[in-house]
């Protein structure tokens, strides 16, 4: 038996993989390249592997960390990651994985890069606008949660905003709380549209940059 | 990919079943190809993945080195709305090509409510519905299919038809296409050839007349096309092509597990059964192959569960053989083997047991009529001892459900055959209490009723199907003998089945319709969100078509159907000879104990059938 983390990327046409079919896509992986699962005791045994942060439907990540359990107790990890990534569907890499030393829970922020496409509108023209958005002292926003419509204030919880021109559209990043409270990428374009709609663009995509602790070392 | 495509994704449900991108997906280099092909199955991502007939013959037409072979699938409404609205056309999984840009645009049909996504697709891909207004050779529209036995319903939108097993005749066909488009022919010169081809029917090529009651009068082939188009089989199973490294879906699709084929036909003469007849004759892969193939399979695709797939799995000769094979390597892995389609007449309890290790659901049995009589009129031959002898040694084994799937409105069938399916399940439930391992988990019988259409091919090709008051009043005469709580009773909608009746006996005639119900919204109809009978109703008036004529009427002995230009093999008299047996309640022995002379045999070289 030998507990594994691995960091892999999903990216491409793989972003549109629910969360839930990762993780059985990723169990079928694990046995077609030969390193079967550890499986859980019980009446439903199920393969024992966890991928942190679930990742919504459309966003893209160069930085998700997964913990598996093997069966095998000893694996050459460089070879583990040439032999996954032979059988993995298309926008799926992992790296080598590594014997965690921390618990998934230690993760607090996450700097995420958005590209956000406009209709008719020169980016280079909102970029000093959506500055002047973002540093604004509160930004509140009403979202949906468990116990219903709330208010919060995301302000606290998005740091190190950078807004730049990418092309036609503007490329933004900043770095997310996503461990109490979760700040889902999408609320920074939320926000826009109920504070300043014209602001907003008519289309965002985000990518998952860089997970980090609470002290804004990079997790591992 | 396509930016207004990244847009939309995110709004519909389930969207990774329009990405493509999947492990063991082909991917070729288009400038290195002659031929590209849009493999279209009329129905979603979820059910085409899971037909192992598209599977096979992905395969194998990409085996083609000249060939480049996509997929294609229709899309959910939500899906189909934001497309629409974007103003992106229909478009291939692997490239994310428009279907528009590709040479050869063939279907996979199977089953007749599929017909109006046919002209959808068609529709989606900015490609004209009917093959008259397509007068280029490129592109070529073409389908295969279970379906294509009555090409008629069809033949107005299609340039060709492959009749029977593809794996051999798509190549073919392709081949000739790969020339017709290098040398420059015309579309007609192509089809006048490629009907030369044992297997294809060009609609184009014959002519239809029609008596003044409607009737079809004669059928006129033209330009050197042959009389009858005789199906094409594949004859060794164990040399024929099979995948064994498919691609794995990375959403859940319906069948979500690999499939091994153990043999192709049947040998049972169900008189009801159009698989039974149209996929003679009998040929068997030896358990070797099916044990190497299925474990190649697992660990290719890292799938835990393989099923063996035929019409009839409890008369595969080596079934025991197949499964001890495949249980070796399965057993240390923790993959687990499924049947379906077991027979309760031979039902093997061993062999389910040895099966199905931690899980003990439901199974499932089709005794189809609910009297000996019955069955034994439409060659349905399980006796009600065999199937109570197999729910006891199921329920003995710890099982605590039973499905049981009858028709309503069988030839010859009287009321007492309708209250004789209560019975049956009151039988059933009575063996559970005398059997069952444990009482407290109580015990679930389901009954199941569908209303009979009667089918080209098949030896009941010539009757009426019940009208749908008959068949609701049949519903309610077994729901009200119906007694015990533990007895669940389901029954078919009876409009869908009525539809399909009028479809599956179509003649030429019936292309008019399906555009019409097409035109005013028919799409993904096999799917109760889409079905809408008010859309046919209205399509039955403005077309002028008397659905009874094709649903509700009896044919004579001598009539011409439309399907008689398709030889599957087995020949017309002996359907209706069968057919005589049934109304005198005469069981025909299965082709293992006797051979009845159906005529299928003639489709192999050596003339022998492997039953």
């Amino acid at each position: 038996m030998l507990k594994l983390r691995m960091r892999f990327e999903k990216t491409g046409r793989a972003v549109y993989i629910s969360h839930l079919d990762l993780m059985h896509t990723f169990h079928r992986v694990f046995l077609r390249a030969g390193y079967p699962l550890k499986h859980s005791e019980g009446f439903n045994p199920h393969p024992i592997l966890s991928i942190a942060l679930p990742l919504s439907v459309g966003h893209g990540s160069v930085c998700e960390i997964m913990d598996v359990t093997l069966v095998q107790d000893t694996v050459d990890t460089a070879q583990m990651a040439v032999d996954l990534n032979a059988v993995l569907p298309e926008g799926i890499r992992v790296q080598a994985p590594y014997i965690p030393e921390t618990k998934a829970s230690a993760i607090k922020w996450l700097r995420v890069m958005g590209r956000y496409e406009y209709d008719g509108k020169q980016a280079v023209e909102l970029i000093a606008p959506l500055r002047a958005f973002y540093t604004c002292s509160e930004l509140p926003v009403s979202r949906k949660t468990k116990r219903g419509e709330g208010i919060i204030d995301i302000a606290p919880y998005v740091k190190d905003v950078t807004i730049n021109a990418d092309g036609e559209d503007v490329r933004l990043a900043a770095t997310v709380s996503v461990n109490e409270p979760t700040i889902n990428p999408e609320l920074l374009v939320k926000v826009l549209q109920q504070n300043d709609p014209e602001l907003a663009p008519d289309f965002a995509e985000f990518t998952r940059l860089e997970i980090f602790t609470e002290k804004m070392e990079v997790f591992r | 990919m396509d930016k207004r495509l990244k847009r939309i994704l995110p709004k519909v449900q389930k969207p990774a079943r329009y990405t493509g991108g999947e492990y063991n997906q082909i991917i070729k280099d288009k400038a290195d190809v002659d031929l590209r092909m849009a493999f279209c199955f009329p129905d979603t991502y979820e059910i085409g993945m899971s037909n192992i007939g598209m599977r096979i013959l992905y395969g194998v037409i990409n085996k083609m080195p000249d060939v480049w072979c996509e997929r294609v699938f229709a899309p959910w409404g939500d899906m189909r709305e934001e497309m629409v609205q974007a103003g992106i056309p229909l478009y291939a999984l692997e490239s994310g090509d428009p279907v528009s840009d590709f040479d050869v645009v063939a279907f996979s049909i199977g089953y007749e409510m599929a017909y109006t996504t046919v002209l959808d697709m068609l529709h989606l891909s900015g490609i004209p519905l009917k093959s008259a207004d397509r007068p280029d050779l490129v592109p070529l529209v073409f389908a295969g299919g279970t379906s294509c036995v009555n090409p008629e319903p069809m033949a107005d939108f299609l340039d060709l038809m492959v009749i029977g097993e593809g794996e051999e005749v798509d190549c073919e066909v392709l081949e000739l296409f790969r020339r017709a488009k290098l040398e420059g022919w015309s579309k007609r010169e192509f089809l006048v050839k490629a009907a030369q081809i044992q297997g294809v029917y060009v609609p184009s090529l014959y002519e239809h007349s029609y008596n003044a009651d409607g009737t079809l009068a004669s059928v006129t082939a033209l330009e050197g096309a042959p009389e009858r188009v005789k199906k094409r089989i594949i004859e060794d199973m164990d040399s024929v092509y099979f995948p064994t490294a498919p691609i794995v879906p990375s959403t859940e699709i319906v069948h979500d597990r690999v499939n091994v084929e153990l043999f192709r036909g049947c040998i049972r003469g169900c008189r009801f059964c159009q698989a039974g007849y149209v996929y003679r004759p009998v040929r068997a892969k030896s358990p070797e192959i099916v044990a190497r193939q299925g474990i190649e399979l697992l660990k290719n695709t890292g799938y835990q569960e393989a099923t063996l797939l035929s019409l009839s799995s409890s008369d595969y000769r080596h079934l025991s053989e197949a499964c001890d094979l495949m249980l070796d390597w399965c057993e240390p892995r923790a993959c687990s083997l499924s049947l379906p389609s077991l027979r309760a007449d031979n039902f093997s309890m061993d062999i389910m047991q040895r099966l199905q290790k931690v899980r003990k659901g439901g199974l499932t049995f089709a005794p189809e009529a609910g009297s000996q009589r019955l069955r034994d009129a439409i060659n349905k031959n399980v006796k009600e001892e065999d199937l109570l002898h197999s729910c006891k040694v199921a329920f003995q084994g710890g099982w605590n459900g039973v499905k049981l799937y009858f028709m309503l409105g069988l030839p010859t069938e009287t009321d007492e055959d309708v209250v004789g399916i209560s019975e049956i399940a009151n039988e059933v439930l009575h063996t559970w209490r005398e059997n069952a391992v444990n009482k407290n988990r109580g015990v679930r019988i389901t009954v199941s009723t569908s209303m009979f259409i009667p089918k080209p091919h098949s030896p009941f090709q010539w009757e009426a199907q019940v009208p749908m008051e008959e068949y609701m009043r049949k519903v309610e005469l077994l729901r009200d003998s119906i007694k015990a709580r533990n007895v669940t009773y389901n029954w078919h909608d009876a409009k869908t089945s009525f539809i399909e009746a009028v479809l599956s006996r179509g003649d030429r005639k019936i292309g008019a319709l399906i555009e019409e119900v097409w035109r005013t919204g028919g799409y993904l109809e096999a799917w109760g969100d889409y079905f809408d009978y008010n859309r046919w109703a209205y399509a039955f008036e403005t077309c002028g078509i008397d659905p009874a004529f094709y649903a509700n009427r009896e044919r004579g002995k001598d009539e011409l159907l439309p399907w008689d230009v398709i030889d599957v093999g087995v020949a017309k008299r002996h359907l209706w000879h069968e057919r005589e047996r049934a109304y005198a309640s005469t069981l025909s022995p299965d082709c293992r104990k006797q051979c009845t002379g159906c005529g299928a045999a003639s489709l192999l070289k050596g003339g022998v059938c492997d039953a």
